[in-house]
């Protein structure tokens, strides 16, 4: 048991120094350790812990929390949480110090204003990657659409597009 | 300064006990990936940041391993209450989402099968993706960025989101390229 809770904590917090782009960008590596190089699960298994972690909210990388889980119970969950977090999260932190500290610097200054616009390109990005993921007829297509219109254009919270959204498929089976 | 925010940038300081709660709500609510959440709660409904100073931190968060939000996380919490303000907002984030995630995946084996269930979720999961998309668009209009700016926003658009090249590679071509279109253009 120690010994699989080392494994955990090991192969998560080297993943964690990697995961550029959070856990959409390094799914295809998560993947790799879990089910091919640990033999941690099968891929529908896999396949399995993906759709719950995406259903539920949080970060995306909550997903390496439920393998944990699935591993080791509550131990697991607890070892793969803190291995996935504590390494970026230390990086972060001594980063955001860096930059807070020499924030009058040009170059600091430069670096936080030719962000902005790669942020906003970003975002832009992982809404698209995720229409791909989860529109696959006109009606899902169209609460995408419908969702971006309702947060571009009002200041309420987006929750109440997204329930409208679910309820509204959930209606079209009546019609299929 | 060409990019702006519009006019509500207080810099103000957020108290211990808000700052948990804020992120309690941002990880409850996080459907489909945090940062719109985030936004919606730390620039829309709180005001902690303005529209420029959550792009700012949210994209110094995305060249950092790890996910970006959980990267703001602490560079936000840091910012108002030092490290004890980081920790707050970290467990403030994960704390609920791991208990639901736990519970779903004790569900699932059920429920899987129930044809609403699955129906509920598509249709969920098309609307977190409707607002990705809507927030990124929201935070262009506010923030009008000159044609150059607009030019490495759509450039990381179309690597990452059309041509699906790898984030680091992105990242290492486009950050330089960025910070010297914002150095050309005297925006700091």
């Amino acid at each position: 048991m120690l010994g699989l809770l080392l494994q955990i904590a090991r192969v998560f917090a080297l993943l964690s120094l990697v995961s550029i782009g959070g856990a959409n960008a390094v799914l295809p590596e998560i993947r790799r350790q879990v089910v091919v190089v640990q033999g941690w699960m099968s891929d529908p298994a896999f396949a399995n812990v993906f759709a719950i972690s995406h259903a539920a909210p949080g970060p995306n990388i909550i997903m390496v929390s439920l393998i944990g889980w699935q591993l080791a119970g509550l131990a697991g969950l607890l070892v793969a949480t803190l291995a996935i977090m504590i390494p970026s999260c230390t990086l972060a932190f001594v980063a955001g110090r860096a930059i807070a500290h020499w924030s009058e610097r040009r170059w600091t200054k430069l670096l936080r204003e030719g962000l902005v616009p790669l942020a906003l390109g970003l975002i832009l990005a992982s809404g698209l990657s995720m229409m791909q993921v989860a529109d696959h007829d006109a009606v899902t297509v169209a609460i995408s659409l419908a969702t971006a219109a309702f947060v571009i254009l009002s200041r309420r919270n987006p929750l109440w597009a997204i329930v409208t959204g679910a309820a509204i498929n959930i209606a079209t089976l009546q019609f299929t | 300064m060409t990019i702006e925010s519009s006019g509500d940038a207080p810099l103000r300081t957020v108290g211990k006990a808000e700052l948990f709660l804020g992120f309690l709500k941002i990880g409850l609510l996080g459907f489909g990936g945090i940062a719109p959440w985030a936004r919606h709660v730390i620039v829309e409904e709180r005001r902690w940041l303005s529209e420029k100073e959550f792009a700012s931190v949210l994209g110094v968060g995305q060249i950092l391993p790890g996910p970006n939000t959980m990267n703001a996380a602490v560079l936000i919490g840091d910012r108002f209450q030092g490290v004890i303000g980081v920790l707050l907002c970290l467990v403030g984030q994960m704390a609920l989402p791991l208990v639901i995630v736990t519970t779903l995946g004790i569900a699932y084996e059920r429920f899987a099968s129930v044809p609403e269930v699955q129906a509920g979720l598509v249709g969920a999961a098309a609307g977190a993706a409707g607002l990705v998309l809507g927030t990124a668009i929201k935070m262009v209009r506010r923030l009008k960025p000159t044609p150059p700016a607009l030019a490495i926003s759509l450039l990381a658009f179309a690597a990452v989101g059309i041509m699906q090249w790898p984030l680091p590679l992105v990242v290492v071509v486009l950050v330089p390229l960025a910070v010297a279109a914002a150095a050309m253009e005297g925006r700091a």
